[in-house]
């Protein structure tokens, strides 16, 4: 499978999805008008993904702002995740926020709470 | 013109407006209008936390606006704007103050005023509770919004939304949004 790299723009953000390392990285802005257009990719990589995942699968999401929009694509790229992990491989979030930044910590909570996924929430001390 | 849609602020010109916009809210001016409002946090050293909080609120504003207006009536002096919406960052003593404005057809005006109540009689863990509902259960609409624009503005601000509809002609009113994002 292809690796999916993609560089960062002011509105969207920087993803690599390696398959040959089971790391999976979001990071930066996620703030377009279109979400959709943009995790619509993703989400499809993941599709393919998850008929012959490695047995381990890291995810580190690292993301400065998010945008409602965005929120649900988010909550999508989880869901396929989660069945990743149903289908008994081991998959982890590592979800990254600022220390002084309670609400991406809490958006990382919300998604801990929707998803059966193991998350663990890493604060980023400057 | 019935009225017109800039007597609601009576102090466009003192120092503390930060940024002010009328016209039409594209891709580039969201961009535009992120960008100036951020360096200027930074120029006046404003603390992160207020200063992402300010950042949040001031998207979901923008995209409402993107996603959601009405077009505008059709005796309106400007016509050219697919997307007409009115914007106002003022600073305020603990924080800063974003005022949006557009138009709103009136078949739509009680969905979003239903809407807006139910957030201001909601505590803040019932907001985080409707947050997760819509997150998992409602699509994004054909127009591209994810329905919780709103509902995480009153999240992150943790004030009540403050809104006001001014009739323009029979068909139309003009809503006004008045956040408070404080420390």
């Amino acid at each position: 499978m292809e690796p999916i790299i993609i560089e960062g723009t002011a509105k969207t953000p920087t993803v690599k999805f390696d398959s040959a390392e089971g790391v999976f990285e979001i990071k930066g802005r996620s703030i377009p008008e279109n979400s959709v257009e943009f995790y619509k990719p993703l989400v499809d990589w993941l599709d393919t993904y998850k008929e012959s995942p490695l047995t381990k699968t890291v995810v580190n999401i690292r993301l400065e702002y998010f945008n409602t929009s965005s929120s649900k694509c988010i909550l999508d790229v989880f869901k396929k995740l989660e069945a990743i992990h149903k289908a008994k491989n081991e998959v982890e979030v590592n979800w990254y926020y600022e220390e002084d930044d309670e609400d991406m910590l809490e958006a990382g909570e919300d998604y801990e709470s929707i998803i059966r996924v193991p998350f663990k929430m890493i604060e980023i001390v400057e | 013109m019935s009225f017109n849609i800039e007597n609601y602020f009576s102090d466009l010109t003192t120092a503390n407006t930060i940024l002010y916009y009328k016209g039409n809210v594209d891709s580039d001016v969201i961009n535009h209008v992120l960008d100036t409002v951020e360096d200027k946090m930074v120029e006046v050293k404003e603390q992160s936390k207020l200063r992402k909080k300010v950042y949040n609120v001031l998207v979901e504003s923008l995209q409402n606006l993107y996603h959601h207006v009405d077009k505008v009536p059709g005796d309106f002096d400007d016509q050219t704007c697919e997307r007409f919406g009115l914007l106002v960052v003022k600073k305020v003593s603990d924080g800063y103050r974003i005022i949006t404005g557009n138009f709103v057809h009136v078949e739509n005006i009680e969905k979003l005023e239903e809407k807006i109540k139910r957030i201001n009689r909601s505590s803040h863990e019932e907001i985080k509770e409707l947050y997760k509902f819509i997150l998992n259960h409602q699509r994004i609409s054909a127009k591209g919004g994810g329905g919780l624009g709103l509902v995480d503005i009153a999240r992150k601000t943790g004030n009540k939304l403050e809104y006001t509809f001014k009739a323009y002609n029979s068909h139309y009113s003009f809503f006004y949004l008045d956040i408070l994002v404080n420390e």
